[in-house]
């Protein structure tokens, strides 16, 4: 607008070019190009594409046509489907919930005057360097039915008889693959928190102490309000990859035994690409969706609230 | 070669058992191979990476002889076993690719119009090899066409330790299953129990879960695709698995495919269900303990169940070539090249009998002879029955294998978390999902 103006007066003659560049909403267009390009390619597309064939009837190497919600209608038919998603609901609730608890307690713990600080920081962190695959191979041998290491100590020790069975039965299975993942994703978190717990600033504890608060009320008035930002992307961050976790399972299980350990983002995987149903796998990887943004909204939404952030009681 | 009519029943080709007839198949004059590869081709081939050194070592040998002879340059690409799967498929949906893929047994039953029909090929083989054996037609061919050509299986047989079948009473694996059930029973009972994966072992989940449901009469799907799991024979299959289980070492619902391996070759295993990659292993280790058990390790086939035939099962490895590839004669000429005797032969004795052969002619072949202990898997072809049995092959089959129905019916029944009759009731509904279409 304000090249029009200039124009009119005829004081300062221009090119139409540089005109054009001049105009706000063309610039801010031009500017915008490249990210909303990069979107639409690389996360519009695919996430329709994936959501389209699950209406869809594709299969490997025949395309398909639609078919409505056939699919979730069969799913939802399916004892497996909703196996999968009690499982995959459990191993997120459970695992993320110790993540937590676990991950905020070495961050306190980290946040003290401890001597190697550094160090110490840095060897946490080391199960979330270890590539995924890595581990899980690990894990794999640890929980073995002949060589596992555990039973082997307990028994040498003799608290057992025999072997445990930790990947034979379902619920050991779950257990033993909630324990893996939670080993992984501590660091994470832990790490995240501390970075959080080092912004919040140390007059706020003393004041605190002057007013005379006892630590676990420094803890709940302070530390806890304060960190409730970062908590919150920490967690939704934490739920996302927890929910749409693959590797540990793949390599470890399969999702066996009688698919007590397979998650929606396994079945999904094991139906589209080894079955060669492509429509239906993609309809289990849609449904993650609403779990995922339920979710997200839930811990985002939920932990940012205000109030808690003034160190307000719920109620 | 003086048999006049071996030779001339042998020529007539495809699908005849003529070979096995007479005692033996032979080699037949050859047929003329006229297909030429393109003026300055070059092929990519995939394939499943090597279990046994020497497989691979020759199998690139084999390759640049070709390239050699022909000036056709050949890239071999090596692919996991799990990744073949899906790369195969991608390159099918995407028109773009290997021209020449070494995929897994039903692969290309998913998508047979995107390849180069080779009946030529099959025909020229199997005229000049001694046939076909059926399971070879079976998954080589989609209607009358042959869609893809077989290059070798590799198939399991059981694994067993002479000494402790001895120790139990037992000089051989018994032929029939009650006689298995027993020695099973008496080698727990001495403390050296067998044991079969039942975790989702791709291999040896489903081989020896199908050996079992085919042996007692079962099958998922009959001919015409109709599901037919539920049935009494299944129940009695579910049955004898379960008294089977309580002789297995602990953990097996774990197992995947190396586990029995590893616990065979750590001496916790009198008896399992394997390749002969075991006994490879142990013999061509340099631990001392691993060479002594070399001598005790023995195979046997697999025992007939009361359906009165062989029911075992292999990992057929098909090769087919996509109709986008620039160069499909040099792709047909290659695929035969590598099944001719000068190169086959080489190629199956150095893979030690861990790949059985598709062709009637190489069942005379030395390495099924050279060392007894390689006999057994002489027949890993012949005796086996397809994945799908006794249905058609395509998407509903791959997707039912994929969705490990029979492993996990089989599984359900050996925890004890389902009974025989839910179990085969609740199996037969989700394969139904898969043949509905």
């Amino acid at each position: 607008m304000a090249t029009a103006a200039l124009n009119r007066t005829g004081s300062i003659v221009r090119k139409p070019l540089v005109d054009l560049l001049d105009n706000r909403n063309v610039l801010s267009v031009i500017c915008m190009a490249p990210a909303a390009i990069l979107l639409l390619t690389f996360l519009t597309y695919p996430l329709g594409l994936g959501v389209w064939l699950g209406f869809t009837d594709t299969k490997i190497g025949r395309p398909g046509f639609f078919i409505g919600l056939e699919n979730y209608i069969s799913l939802f038919d399916d004892s497996v489907f909703w196996l999968v998603v009690f499982n995959t609901l459990l191993y997120t609730t459970v695992a993320t919930v110790l993540k937590f608890g676990l991950g905020l307690y070495l961050a306190l713990l980290l946040n003290n005057h401890l001597p190697f600080k550094a160090i110490l920081r840095a060897i946490i962190l080391l199960p979330w360097i270890v590539p995924t695959v890595l581990s899980a191979i690990a894990f794999w041998w640890i929980y073995d039915a002949q060589f596992s290491i555990l039973s082997y100590m307990l028994q040498k020790m003799g608290l057992i008889d025999q072997y445990i069975d930790f990947l034979g039965k379902p619920n050991n299975a779950r257990a033993s693959l909630i324990a893996a993942n939670v080993w992984r994703g501590i660091p994470f978190v832990a790490i995240c928190l501390l970075a959080g717990l080092q912004t919040i600033s140390p007059s706020l504890y003393e004041a605190a102490a002057l007013d005379g608060a006892t630590p676990w009320q420094r803890f709940r008035h302070v530390t806890m309000p304060m960190l409730m930002p970062i908590l919150s992307i920490v967690l939704t961050f934490s739920v996302l990859f927890t929910f749409t976790d693959f590797q540990l399972i793949y390599a470890i299980t399969r999702g066996g035994p009688v698919n007590s350990t397979h998650l929606m983002a396994t079945l999904a995987f094991q139906r589209a690409i080894p079955g060669g149903q492509l429509g239906e796998g993609a309809a289990i990887a849609t449904a993650m969706i609403p779990f995922l943004v339920a979710a997200t909204l839930s811990s985002y939404f939920g932990l940012q609230r205000r109030k808690w952030q003034q160190g307000e009681s719920d109620g | 070669m003086s048999d006049f009519s071996r030779r001339d029943l042998a020529k007539l080709g495809v699908g005849l058992v003529a070979g096995t007839a007479l005692g033996g198949p032979a080699l037949a004059q050859a047929p003329e191979w006229k297909i030429q590869p393109e003026k300055g081709a070059s092929l990519r081939v995939m394939r499943p990476a090597k279990f046994v050194q020497g497989d691979e070592t020759l199998f690139l040998e084999n390759t640049a002889k070709y390239e050699k002879m022909t000036g056709v340059k050949v890239r071999v690409d090596s692919e996991g076993w799990e990744d073949l799967v899906p790369k195969s498929a991608v390159a099918a949906n995407v028109g773009k690719g290997p021209d020449v893929v070494y995929g897994w047994h039903d692969n290309v039953h998913q998508y047979p119009d995107k390849v180069v029909v080779l009946n030529d090929v099959a025909n020229y083989l199997g005229s000049k090899y001694g046939g076909w054996y059926d399971l070879a037609q079976k998954y080589g061919k989609k209607g009358n066409n042959w869609i893809s050509i077989p290059l070798g299986a590799s198939g399991s047989k059981m694994v067993y330790r002479k000494s402790m079948l001895k120790a139990a009473g037992y000089d051989a694996v018994p032929k029939d299953f009650p006689g298995f059930l027993k020695m099973a029973q008496d080698l727990k009972a001495k403390g050296t129990p067998i044991g079969f994966a039942l975790g989702n072992a791709i291999g040896d989940a489903n081989g020896w879960c199908h050996w079992v449901l085919w042996g007692h009469g079962a099958k998922m799907v009959n001919e015409k695709d109709q599901v037919t799991l539920n049935s009494p024979e299944t129940i009695a299959a579910l049955n004898y698995v379960k008294q089977l289980y309580d002789t297995f070492i602990p953990g097996t619902l774990s197992w995947l495919d190396p586990s029995n391996n590893k616990a065979f070759l750590d001496g916790q295993l009198s008896l399992t269900a394997n390749g002969i990659s075991v006994y490879y292993a142990a013999k061509t280790s340099t631990d001392a303990r691993l060479k002594e058990m070399t001598a005790d390790i023995e195979h046997a086939s697999f025992p007939i169940g009361p359906v009165g035939k062989p029911s075992e099962s292999c990992s057929m490895v098909p090769a087919y070539v996509f109709k986008y590839s620039r160069y499909p004669n040099a792709a047909k000429d290659y695929i035969r090249f590598m099944m001719e005797k000068e190169q086959y032969e080489p190629w199956l004795e150095a893979s030690i009998g861990y790949w059985g052969h598709p062709l009637k002619f190489y069942e005379n072949n030395k390495i099924w002879t050279v060392d007894p202990k390689h006999t057994p898997y002489n027949s890993v072809i012949k005796n086996a029955l397809w994945l799908g049995y006794a249905g058609s092959l395509g998407y509903a089959s791959a997707g039912a294998l994929a969705d490990y129905i029979i492993v996990t019916m089989f599984a359900s029944v050996a925890s004890g978390a389902k009974t025989p009759e839910q179990a085969a009731a609740e199996a037969h509904k989700r394969v139904e999902r898969y043949y509905k279409i």
